[in-house]
């Protein structure tokens, strides 16, 4: 039964990996652009919502209204100023600028929020939990996060395949000069991917620092960015089904990891990753592209 | 002498200048440095050593990210082996001055096993990859109880003299080391190596089509930042004397040698070098600061990818027409009544960019 559990709570932890990877997936869907600040945006985000709730005093569960929306004004402003420069120098730009964006990210959050860790309080929520014999217990926060998770891929799958606006972004992502010779203006569809995508990291940020405790240097320390990265490769890119799965598959070998050792949680999702990328590079799905 | 294509009465040289004065202003340089240690209190010296070991690191990744296109996020792995490596050798009882080489050689074989896994990423993938494999390669090192676990363990067995001359041993073996990879970088893009990788620098797939044989020069040049990186590390172990795994294996070593490397202009053997002088300076500029300095550094790497790429030596280089270490070709006219193969040549002080097509009419 240990292992059963370990599978459930595998599958749930993986819905946060996926949360956390669909930004990820998206701007490199649509821009080619690998976010390499993906992790300490999150954090970022995390801390925003500790301001929030310091200054609002509403309950941490609702802090996402004031920030999510607050995240893709920034997704947008940052594609349309630091992203979009650094892209038009080359793709090895974008990977440097952003790394230098992460560094600064976290060193900031050091100096105006110090080095200790914080947590969103939510109350009850956070303890109360489902039985399921004597074995499984499932906590009512992991399932809501695995819900929103699936809530928030399926419905930004369904909005790029079906809405007017997503089949400008698959456009556009699929070939540039045509969609402008269609009269598409490429920077603003890249800025509403990127609002889009920071809306999302806002919103695993947040899951985060419910789920857990976070310090300014969360996000490479506890490796955010390289857990995303690989719900994306191994679900496969291009689809956000597929990175939904990833994640979980990520997540379950994680947790099958740690019932070995605490010490190999890490470690096994990471061979896991490094596996896939020996035997199947195109990842476990082999769907048609999203973007 | 001339490059084929190339009418044979014109000259060609490395600089326009002669290349004597750098040579010896470069040997000034070390000989004032290596007689530090008599002048100076030890703690300018173990300050010193740091700045080698970015320098080393910087010099590195410049030459995996300016001119083999492999920008690796990792490197603090090949950091974090190379001090476990001298750590191990120490255990041992043996001087971990000998474990450097050790370092070196170990770091160098690890980097050739990860070069296998990952010849085929490009990039993003590239770069993700190698911070995985850096996570991995703590991961597996925190499981040896022997080697300090995830506590970490002081390094024994130091030669047993007094402080003052281990520091300036340290200084000196770190002196020697920053010299041998600057010396080797200049060197290996001097050669036929060079010649691909400036190629790969300027345009990767262009150089892949005119048949120059990239993959193997990134590998090689993977396999020396792998050793470089062993080295460096390795110093870094024995100047502390003590191993933290999260600190070894931290990305900040990656950030500090990424930012070096862009501040001071990548791409060029020079610019790691300004920029490790200017890092180290608003280092000790902003250390009473906290982290302000890798904020402002961070900032001003992005600033300069983006609207400056070519870094602060960049803009000397311009102004000033200046290389310290040439590693491209200077074409000259021919001599007044020479060949008739001159014509398409004379041209004042014709630059010949090598890699390039500016040799054809």
């Amino acid at each position: 039964m240990t292992w059963v559990n370990a599978i459930i709570q595998g599958v749930l932890l993986g819905g946060l990996y996926a949360l956390f990877a669909c930004g990820l997936s998206l701007l490199f869907g649509v821009m080619k652009v690998i976010n390499l600040a993906h992790g300490d945006l999150a954090i970022l985000a995390g801390y925003l919502a500790v301001g929030v709730i310091a200054v609002t005093h509403i309950p941490a569960v609702w802090s996402f209204i004031i920030v999510v929306p607050l995240f893709a004004v920034l997704g947008y402003l940052a594609q349309r100023t630091l992203i979009q420069a650094s892209l038009s120098r080359g793709v090895l730009t974008t990977l440097l600028v952003t790394f230098g964006l992460s560094v600064v990210i976290e060193n900031a959050l050091q100096q105006f929020f110090s080095a200790n860790s914080r947590t969103l309080g939510i109350g009850s929520l956070i303890s109360d939990s489902l039985h399921i014999g004597s074995q499984v217990t499932i906590a009512y926060l992991d399932l809501v996060i695995f819900l929103v998770a699936v809530v928030v891929l399926l419905g930004l799958q369904y909005y790029l395949s079906s809405s007017r606006q997503g089949r400008l972004i698959r456009a556009v992502a699929d070939d540039r000069e045509a969609a402008q010779l269609a009269g598409a203006d490429y920077r603003h569809i890249f800025g509403i991917a990127a609002a889009i995508a920071f809306a999302t990291v806002a919103l695993a940020g947040i899951a985060y620092g419910m789920y857990t405790s976070f310090t300014p240097d969360s996000g490479s320390t506890a490796l955010l960015l390289l857990f995303a990265f690989e719900a994306v490769v191994i679900g496969g890119l291009g689809s956000l089904w597929g990175t939904l799965l990833g994640g979980i598959l990520l997540g379950v070998v994680q947790q099958l990891g740690a019932q070995v050792s605490s010490n190999d949680q890490v470690l096994a999702g990471q061979l896991l990753f490094l596996l896939i990328l020996l035997i199947r590079p195109q990842g476990i799905t082999t769907s048609r592209r999203m973007a | 002498m001339s490059p084929p294509g190339i009418a044979p009465d014109v000259r060609v040289t490395r600089s326009r200048r002669s290349a004597l004065w750098p040579v010896l202003g470069a040997v000034v340089v070390i000989a004032v440095l290596a007689y530090l240690p008599y002048v100076v209190y030890a703690g300018t010296t173990s300050l010193l050593v740091n700045f080698f070991i970015l320098l080393i690191m910087a010099s590195l990744w410049n030459l995996l990210a300016g001119y083999a296109g492999l920008v690796s996020v990792g490197q603090q792995a090949f950091i974090g082996l190379g001090s476990y490596f001298v750590l191990i050798v120490g255990l041992h009882g043996i001087d971990p001055f000998i474990g450097l080489p050790v370092a070196a050689l170990g770091s160098g074989v690890v980097g050739l096993v990860v070069w296998w896994l990952l010849s085929r990423l490009r990039t993003g993938y590239f770069a993700i990859a190698t911070w995985v494999i850096a996570s991995i390669c703590y991961l597996v090192v925190i499981r040896f109880a022997s080697l300090g676990g995830g506590t970490g363990e002081p390094l024994p067995g130091l030669p047993s003299i007094s402080n003052t001359l281990l520091n300036a041993y340290t200084y000196w073996v770190a002196l020697a080391v920053a010299v041998i990879v600057l010396v080797s970088i200049y060197v290996v893009l001097r050669g036929r190596l060079g010649l691909v990788l400036t190629a790969v620098r300027d345009d990767e797939t262009g150089a892949r089509s005119i048949g120059a044989r990239v993959s193997r020069a990134q590998l090689l040049v993977f396999v020396i930042a792998a050793v470089g990186c062993g080295a460096a590390g390795g110093l870094e172990l024995i100047s502390q004397p003590f191993v933290q795994p999260t600190a070894a294996f931290s990305v900040q070593w990656t950030a500090e040698m990424i930012f070096a490397t862009l501040i001071g202009g990548i791409g060029t053997i020079e610019g790691p070098i300004l920029g490790t002088i200017v890092f180290f300076a608003l280092q000790q500029w902003l250390s009473s600061y906290g982290t302000w300095y890798l904020i402002v550094l961070g900032a001003v790497a992005m600033t300069v990818a983006i609207w400056a790429p070519r870094g602060l030596w960049g803009l000397i280089a311009e102004r000033l027409h200046l290389r310290l270490f040439p590693v491209g070709y200077w074409v000259w006219p021919a001599e007044r009544g020479a060949g008739s193969g001159s014509a398409r040549l004379r041209l004042p002080r014709l630059r010949l960019r090598r890699g390039g097509a500016a040799s054809r009419p």
